[in-house]
């Protein structure tokens, strides 16, 4: 069982949450020139690697609120939990 | 190399079995192959026996970081079958399906294919159209397919839940009557000893730290016991995929998600053919020795844990339990969980890549056994030949850029979603 510490609720079980993929993905501007392999990284593409991963996670049977989270993908620790609106550092 | 056979076994008896040949060498990497395939799980060994038996080709290595077959052909719930309603995915697994039946007398060893067919079950009317309409597409393309009703089903397995007041009830199903189960490590086992017969070295404990690449060229690869000079590099690696991707600077629709399966305690016979809940997602079929054996969704994120959470395992069980009421009454022997390639349309990748002599097989998502031979047979081809064949002219690389998705399930770029 994961614990995650959602920043508006604090600690709950993994239960409560659904997961949502990478957050470092980044939707590319829309008022500028995109090319193909832009719109391929951020639709298909991903790192998916081996260590710490900022990854979102809603709230879903809690806040209902996006967060962030930073996770080892090989251990599942939970290093650190931010707000949708926070920036990763 | 000794064959297995009957006289063999006879005249080995004598002996006490003690001078039995090993069934594969434990070489030391040459400094220079003509192909190099990285992955010793089930895919990477078949295809070397296949560059070795089709194509010729027996400079080979194979390149494992830890053991042969202890990956996902491993850890996987054995099923084999071609129930699919695109026609990419359709010709490819039944060509596959060709290569089961042949495999225990092709590779002289005993898979214990068991073509026992595999049910999935319909819990609504919309759920029948379904299956009618796939079990067509399926027929069209040459595989067998019978819709089957609820009475039907209900001589077929009548264990399952049939009561009147349940959530799901069954309406029917769709049976595959060709599909069944093997003996996943006789998979690994029978392909290894036959590609190091013909002359692959197979290299385990053996780790990829880097490629040499100059001009868009392969020309190498770095590894913990050396480096080797190679011009084809054939990279057969599922989960690992995305780590061995960053070596190379490649990016690909390709995430790591974990699979967790389980077996009861063993029991007598009870259930003789393959069964999936249809308003979930879980399979189960019982094993030879008695154990159920069962699986169903991905843990939902991101991970190279290869051990499950029970979260999910307590979720899928559920599914189970609501479709088959006795196995409530079961002990859990045993569980466990692989890393998976899931690549962003359901559908894998077998193709070349931008890098001349860099060759991609990934992307299997949760049904990577059943295609073993399939994928072996055209990812040998692709490499051999230096281009596709058109059973795997679908599982491009650069689909994703075209828009050619293969989605089988319609479940978009996330395919880690249950």
């Amino acid at each position: 069982m994961l614990y995650i510490k959602c920043p508006h609720c604090g600690m709950r079980s993994q239960n409560e949450f659904s997961y949502g993929g990478d957050a470092t993905v980044k939707r590319p501007e829309l008022d500028k020139e995109i090319s193909d392999q832009e719109w391929d990284n951020f639709v298909y593409n991903r790192k998916s690697l081996r260590g710490k991963h900022w990854e979102l996670w809603q709230h879903l049977s809690g806040c209902r609120q996006w967060i962030k989270v930073e996770r080892d993908t090989a251990t599942h620790e939970i290093f650190n939990t931010l707000k949708a609106n926070e920036e990763i550092s | 190399m000794q064959k297995y056979s009957i006289f063999n076994l006879v005249k080995n008896a004598f002996s006490g079995h003690q001078n039995w040949d090993l069934a594969w060498k434990d070489p030391t990497p040459k400094k220079e192959y003509d192909v190099v395939i990285i992955g010793g799980g089930g895919h990477g060994l078949a295809t070397a026996y296949y560059l070795a038996k089709e194509h010729g080709i027996t400079n080979v290595a194979i390149i494992e970081k830890g053991w042969i077959g202890g990956g996902n052909v491993g850890r996987n719930t054995t099923i084999i079958r071609s129930n699919y309603m695109h026609d990419d995915n359709a010709l490819f697994s039944e060509f596959g399906m060709d290569l089961w039946r042949k495999m225990s007398q092709d590779l002289n060893y005993n898979v214990m294919f068991s073509p026992r067919g595999i049910i999935n079950l319909a819990h609504s009317d919309a759920q029948m159209n379904v299956y009618a309409r796939r079990g067509n597409s399926m027929r069209l393309n040459g595989i067998d397919a019978v819709l089957l009703n609820r009475e039907q089903v209900k001589e077929i397995i009548p264990m399952a839940d049939f009561s009147e007041n349940v959530r799901f009830p069954i309406f029917g199903g769709l049976m595959q009557p060709s599909a069944g189960t093997a003996r996943h490590d006789a998979v690994a086992w029978g392909y290894a000893r036959q590609a190091d017969s013909m002359g692959v070295d197979i290299i385990q404990n053996c780790e990829v730290t880097g490629f040499d690449v100059s001009g868009g060229k392969i020309n190498g690869v770095r590894t913990s016991r050396g480096d080797i000079k190679v011009k084809k590099i054939g990279l057969c690696v599922a989960g690992s995929t995305n780590i061995l991707a960053e070596k190379l600077n490649m990016t690909v629709p390709v995430e790591t998600h974990l699979l967790q399966a389980c077996v009861s305690e063993p029991v007598k016979p009870i259930l003789d053919r393959v069964v999936t809940f249809g308003a979930g997602h879980f399979y189960i079929s019982q094993s030879d020795k008695g154990e159920m054996v069962m699986g169903g969704d991905l843990d939902g994120y991101n991970s190279y844990a290869q051990r499950g959470n029970l979260p999910t395992l307590q979720h899928v069980l559920t599914e189970g339990i609501a479709m088959m009421p006795f196995l409530s009454k079961l002990k859990m022997l045993r569980t466990w969980g692989g890393i998976m390639d899931m690549s962003m349309d359901g559908s894998p990748i077998i193709d070349k890549t931008h890098i001349e002599g860099l060759y991609l097989n990934c992307g299997w998502c949760y049904g990577g056994f059943k295609a073993t031979p399939a994928s072996g047979w055209t990812f040998a081809h692709t490499i051999a030949q230096d281009r596709v064949h058109k059973l795997n002219a679908g599982y491009s690389l650069n689909r994703f850029n075209t828009g050619h998705l293969l989605d089988e399930k319609g479940l978009g770029t996330k395919t880690w979603i249950s």
